[in-house]
């Protein structure tokens, strides 16, 4: 493998080393393994009870609604990108087809909503129980191929799913324009602009559930042996482990994980487009992820809330009169976000190829470096 | 009959079009094991770059021989494109796919927003040259005449890289380094200075691509290149990576299936239809086109 991982096992398996440095990079001092997450769960749970206006972060207060909206939408892609994650970062799966399950979620819950007017609460495990039934069938059918070819079959399925829904079959799934959400199906908890504060909650749910559960399964035996694929599948089946159910299980708990995040996409959003079902979707998630790091703890939920947040707000900058000042030679491609993000993204590939989550890392290898000749 | 040759025609000028994209592709995935996501980049160069040139550069123009210089514009920039991303991005990420794939990645996300900024995110109409405008009458049937464009460019393009992979040492060397790279940089050839080059016949050619898609679509927009690129995508993986022959007939068979099950059946199935095709082929003959040798070697 690539030099890069070299430095992911020290986030990603905590369970392998004795002493698992706290990822804040709180380095000398033992902090217990749950203080990172603890830390970060409960600034996550005291944000929306924060008036605090961090100037230029945000268009308002912390617990404004417009704010808390672009921090649940964060979430709801960190959430997804995390179980991305679990097929490329841990399991070393390029699938190209990631969207097709969150779309799954997304659109089977509205279908379900618009055709049979089942209530929200109904539609949503019905459509998650959909998806993981889908990425069970097709990982099924994909897995029995590796590398590109996987990336190819399961782009071709995505793409066969995003065609078959910008067709609109039946007048169904709304063509380009795309399905809003029923409001009157909903829970009223989740109606209203005033209540944006509980999509803030179920965001960070799901958040939690898909961060949890990857991290768990990693922790577990299986994930010892997901790790084992993602060095050398070769040398896992010589062991004598079939490596083609595990690849399964984490094609579905993956694909599963993301069409729950398509519900909850779907009540935060108030609609779904066929935007979330194409290529570029997925394009997108892989950049999160990489971005972030791959296979590392808090990479995939980083790099998502940065991509996210950064996208929303250089088109809000975009639009704003900060631009005006600069020429237009330089405006116009600054106010375009995945220009930006791209570019980004292709200097960090360069020059951090772990993505945030070895920064803390380089940098402290640096120091090292600098401080004297030989370590 | 006339239904049947319509479709035949606008199904190989589809497939031309496909092949003008994979060609590139597969070449530069053969010999590079370069999943180029950027490709799709240098088609929307290729077809901004004549838009453009057909306005404004001097002696180019929108019909007759202008547009003729206002293509070998547009060609001229996606290949300079396609070389300067090889040398720029690809090479010093030499040895190292998956970064190499997500740096492509980002550039295919990148130059499309560029090219919004600039021109906007509305499609522009593409200029068509009183040649290829209208319809041809041939066998009774009225076709389109930029079909028959794009037809006769695949086909020459085809032409001339099947003489420069058999009569070229250059060609020999990419054919070689396509069959066993490790033994050919063993023989003391330095492959890597061929890299640039198929990267630059690859993004020449979508960018031909580009331009000739602006005359069957009649318009240019900025993402027209990725949803193109996936169909690329899918016809080099059914035509497989070690010869252009392969690469063509799957082009043609991909645009002709595609042309016949969306008129026959429900609009879109020919689509997913061709999407069928692929995952049979991958799942039936497993290693036989490009499984067996990109499993082991991208990881």
């Amino acid at each position: 493998m690539t030099d890069t991982d070299v430095t992911a096992p020290a986030a990603g398996t905590p369970a392998a080393s004795p002493e698992p440095p706290a990822p804040g990079g709180a380095r000398g001092r033992r902090l217990p393994r749950w203080a990172a997450p603890a830390a970060a769960l409960a600034a996550a749970l005291s944000l929306p009870f924060s008036t605090l206006h961090p100037p230029g972060l945000f268009e308002g207060a912390l617990n404004s609604p417009p704010t808390l909206h672009l921090l649940a939408f964060c979430l709801v892609f960190g959430g997804l990108a995390t179980s991305y994650d679990l097929l490329y970062g841990r399991v070393g799966l390029l699938s190209f087809g990631h969207a097709l399950y969150f779309a799954c979620g997304a659109y089977t819950a509205a279908l379900l909503m618009r055709l049979l007017e089942l209530p929200l609460l109904w539609a949503a495990p019905l459509a998650v129980a959909g998806g993981t039934l889908l990425s069970l069938l097709l990982g099924a059918v994909s897995l029995r191929v590796n590398g590109i070819a996987l990336a190819m079959v399961t782009l071709a399925f995505a793409q066969a799913g995003s065609i078959l829904v910008s067709r609109d079959p039946g007048r169904t799934t709304g063509g380009e324009e795309g399905l809003s959400l029923d409001t009157s199906l909903v829970p009223a908890a989740f109606v209203g602009v005033a209540n944006t504060v509980n999509l803030y909650w179920a965001a960070l749910a799901y958040a939690v559930v898909a961060v949890g559960l990857v991290w768990w399964l990693t922790a577990s035996p299986v994930g010892r042996v997901w790790q084992g694929i993602r060095a050398n599948e070769q040398r896992v089946a010589v062991l004598g482990v079939n490596p083609y159910p595990y690849k399964l299980a984490a094609f579905t708990v993956g694909g599963g994980l993301a069409s729950l995040g398509g519900v909850a996409y779907l009540l935060v959003t108030g609609g779904v487009t066929p935007a979330i079902t194409t290529a570029e979707f997925t394009l997108t998630l892989l950049v999160m992820v990489a971005l972030g790091g791959a296979g590392s703890r808090w990479g995939p939920l980083l790099g998502a809330v940065l991509y996210t947040y950064a996208d929303h707000r250089l088109l809000q900058l975009g639009g704003s009169d900060v631009f005006a000042a600069l020429p237009a030679w330089l405006a116009a491609p600054l106010s375009q976000p995945l220009f930006v993000l791209g570019v980004l993204f292709v200097l960090m590939v360069f020059f951090a190829p772990g993505g945030l989550a070895a920064l803390p890392g380089r940098v402290r290898s640096a120091l090292r470096d600098r401080k004297g000749p030989r370590v | 009959m006339s239904t049947v040759l319509l479709l035949a025609v606008t199904g190989l000028g589809l497939g031309a079009l496909y092949f003008l994209i994979a060609s590139g592709l597969s070449l530069i995935f053969g010999l590079m094991d370069v999943l180029n996501f950027a490709h799709g980049a240098f088609l929307a160069i290729g077809a901004y770059g004549t838009w453009w040139a057909a306005d404004h550069l001097p002696g180019a123009g929108p019909a007759g021989f202008g547009f003729a210089v206002a293509v070998a514009f547009g060609v001229a920039a996606g290949t300079l494109a396609a070389a300067l991303v090889e040398l720029c991005v690809i090479r010093p990420l030499y040895g190292r796919h998956r970064e190499q794939i997500l740096a492509t990645v980002g550039l295919s996300l990148a130059v499309p927003a560029l090219l919004q900024a600039v021109w906007g995110a509305d499609p522009l109409p593409f200029p068509k040259p009183g040649l290829v405008r209208g319809a041809v009458s041939f066998l009774g049937v009225n076709i389109p005449r930029d079909r028959f464009l794009l037809i006769l460019a695949a086909a020459a393009v085809f032409a001339a890289l099947w003489l420069f992979n058999s009569r070229t040492r250059y060609g020999l060397i990419v054919r070689a380094g396509v069959q066993d790279r490790a033994m050919v940089t063993a023989l003391g050839i330095d492959v890597r200075r061929s890299f640039t080059l198929v990267f630059a016949i690859g993004g020449a050619a979508a960018a031909l691509a580009g331009s000739l898609g602006g005359l069957y679509f009649g318009v240019v927009t900025p993402t027209q290149g990725l949803s193109l690129l996936i169909f690329a995508f899918i016809v080099v993986v059914i035509g497989g990576t070690t010869s252009l022959t392969g690469c063509a007939i799957a082009s043609v068979a991909v645009g002709l299936i595609q042309q016949f099950a969306n008129y026959y059946t429900v609009a879109g199935l020919g689509d997913i239809a061709v999407v069928i095709v692929l995952a049979l082929v991958l799942l039936t003959r497993q290693g036989g086109l490009t499984a067996r040798k990109s499993a082991e070697r991208v990881a």
